[in-house]
């Protein structure tokens, strides 16, 4: 974004923490898309993949960690630098929370993978396939600091929360049929739950790389659309 | 796009200080055919400190020098404009430029005590201004300014030591209180903690917090970080303008001006 520090080792080092974030941005792309596979396929192999391949996504947020204090000790960052800084450092940790959320599928996919397929996988692929698009538009926004992109993925956060919403009630509906769906939909419910945070954490990065870019907090109010608390068994 | 830019907070240039201490308005000043100073509009706040940033040559030590008329010992230096300190302009003719430096005290980068004892460094300017009636008096002024400046307990057992033979910290700070002695309304520091070491320098910065409860502190200064620690307000200078000058800690997490930027985080060139 802007011109290049004076002094060079500076840019290196901001390169460097950029670099990371997005390869943990990617990482957690990869592991979203390859858990919503190891569901649809019911492929247990790529699901111990994933889970196994979360642990990378921790050892590169604990080395962003690093980065960052090493710079705010080293640099005594300012303006754009200091957000730029501050933010891969919160935006780090939102990434971490969606690997771990990305596992938690793909454990949960095992469970499932030995039970009678379910009619609702297929709405579950679907919000899944959102968020994984969401997630890949605001990594593409934290390369090129877009705030017009980063923006777009912030008010499409509404549209997950109606889907799961949906996806909720749609779930309580097989419960309430048959008492023997109650397992799957159970873990179907809290893999719906996860994808729906995954979506929270991509907006959360959406409102740090707005800070980053102008700094300027999210003026808005944030678009809040997960009616699933309130939906009642009876109603449905 | 443009529902962005409002939520980017493109705002107004930050209002000036409400009834400043120091007002300036259009103030230019010259070397010889070479213009310093361009038209500079600054209000510096009452009982605040308010740093002044920026390369070298770009105008903010001609500025401070200004304040208290420092520049007309400048051979060839000519001021335009006007500067106002509550309310008066400070280059009209009725004003005593003796009694001006009184009000507006000033110390210096590198420090400079008289080749006097420190109770005489710092008795020097109270005697000259007939602040004190007998020496009872003086002798109070002289305890009283040691003690504001951090000083009176490294010397208290002697006054009548050469100030030269302070440590550099301790004549810097002998500085401030020979500065503060005359009970000054406004204070003027120029890069105070530059020939100073990390420790005497903290201990001045924290001098200063605790001197802007009863002065107005103007400090120029080439470490961004000390503007950032000391001040509330700060102004940035480039090519005798002010490009930018606002709550310090707007100016240091979010500077409207891109040069502004270019500066504080080590761009600029």
């Amino acid at each position: 974004m802007a011109s290049e520090h004076l002094v060079k080792s500076f840019d290196e080092q901001l390169e460097r923490l950029n670099a990371s974030i997005s390869e943990m941005g990617g990482l957690a792309e990869s592991q979203l898309q390859m858990a919503l596979d190891a569901l649809s396929r019911r492929d247990t192999d790529l699901a111990q993949k994933v889970i196994a391949g979360d642990a990378r996504v921790d050892q590169l947020e604990k080395d962003v960690a690093q980065q960052v204090v090493r710079l705010l000790a080293l640099r005594q960052p300012m303006a754009i630098d200091l957000r730029g800084i501050i933010s891969a450092l919160k935006i780090s940790s939102d990434i971490e929370r969606i690997a771990d959320y990305a596992a938690n599928l793909a454990k949960r996919s095992l469970v499932l993978s030995q039970m009678q397929p379910m009619r609702s996988m297929g709405g579950l692929d679907r919000l899944g396939r959102l968020v994984l698009a969401v997630l890949k538009d605001v990594f593409d926004a934290f390369a090129t600091n877009d705030v017009q992109k980063s923006h777009s993925v912030w008010l499409r956060d509404q549209e997950v929360d109606d889907m799961y919403t949906s996806l909720f009630r749609e779930l309580l509906t097989y419960m309430m049929e048959d008492p023997r769906n109650i397992t799957a939909c159970t873990h179907l419910l809290f893999m719906a739950k996860n994808i729906e945070r995954i979506g929270d954490h991509a907006t959360n990065v959406a409102e740090l790389i707005q800070f980053k870019v102008t700094g300027k907090e999210m003026t808005e109010a944030r678009p809040k659309g997960d009616k699933a608390n309130y939906v009642k068994a009876e109603a449905v | 796009m443009n529902a962005l830019a409002s939520m980017a907070g493109i705002d107004a240039q930050p209002g000036s200080v409400v009834s400043p201490k120091i007002r300036s308005r259009g103030v230019s000043v010259y070397y010889g055919d070479k213009q310093a100073l361009k038209e500079v509009d600054l209000d510096i706040g009452a009982n605040q400190v308010t740093a002044l940033i920026g390369p070298s040559g770009c105008g903010k030590s001609t500025y401070l020098r200004c304040l208290n008329r420092m520049n007309e010992t400048i051979e060839g230096c000519h001021v335009n404009g006007t500067i106002e300190l509550d309310g008066e302009n400070i280059y009209d003719g009725s004003v005593d430029v003796v009694q001006l430096r009184a009000r507006v005290g000033m110390v210096f980068q590198k420090p400079n005590p008289f080749p006097k004892s420190i109770y005489d460094n710092v008795a020097y300017g109270p005697r000259i201004h007939g602040l004190a009636r007998n020496k009872d008096e003086l002798d109070e002024i002289v305890q009283s300014s040691l003690t504001r400046a951090g000083l009176i307990k490294e010397v208290h057992d002697r006054m009548d030591q050469p100030g030269t033979g302070l440590s550099g910290g301790q004549q810097q700070r002998l500085c401030i209180a020979r500065a503060i002695a005359v009970s000054p309304e406004v204070i003027l520091m120029d890069e105070p903690c530059s020939a100073l070491d990390p420790i005497a320098t903290a201990t001045i910065e924290e001098l200063i917090d605790e001197l802007r409860q009863n002065f107005t502190i103007v400090i120029v200064t080439h470490s961004m970080q000390q503007a950032a620690r000391v001040s509330q307000r700060t102004a940035f200078f480039h090519l005798g303008k002010i490009i930018e000058v606002g709550d310090t800690e707007t100016i240091f997490t979010n500077p409207r001006e891109e040069r502004t930027q270019a500066y504080i985080t080590g761009r600029f060139g």
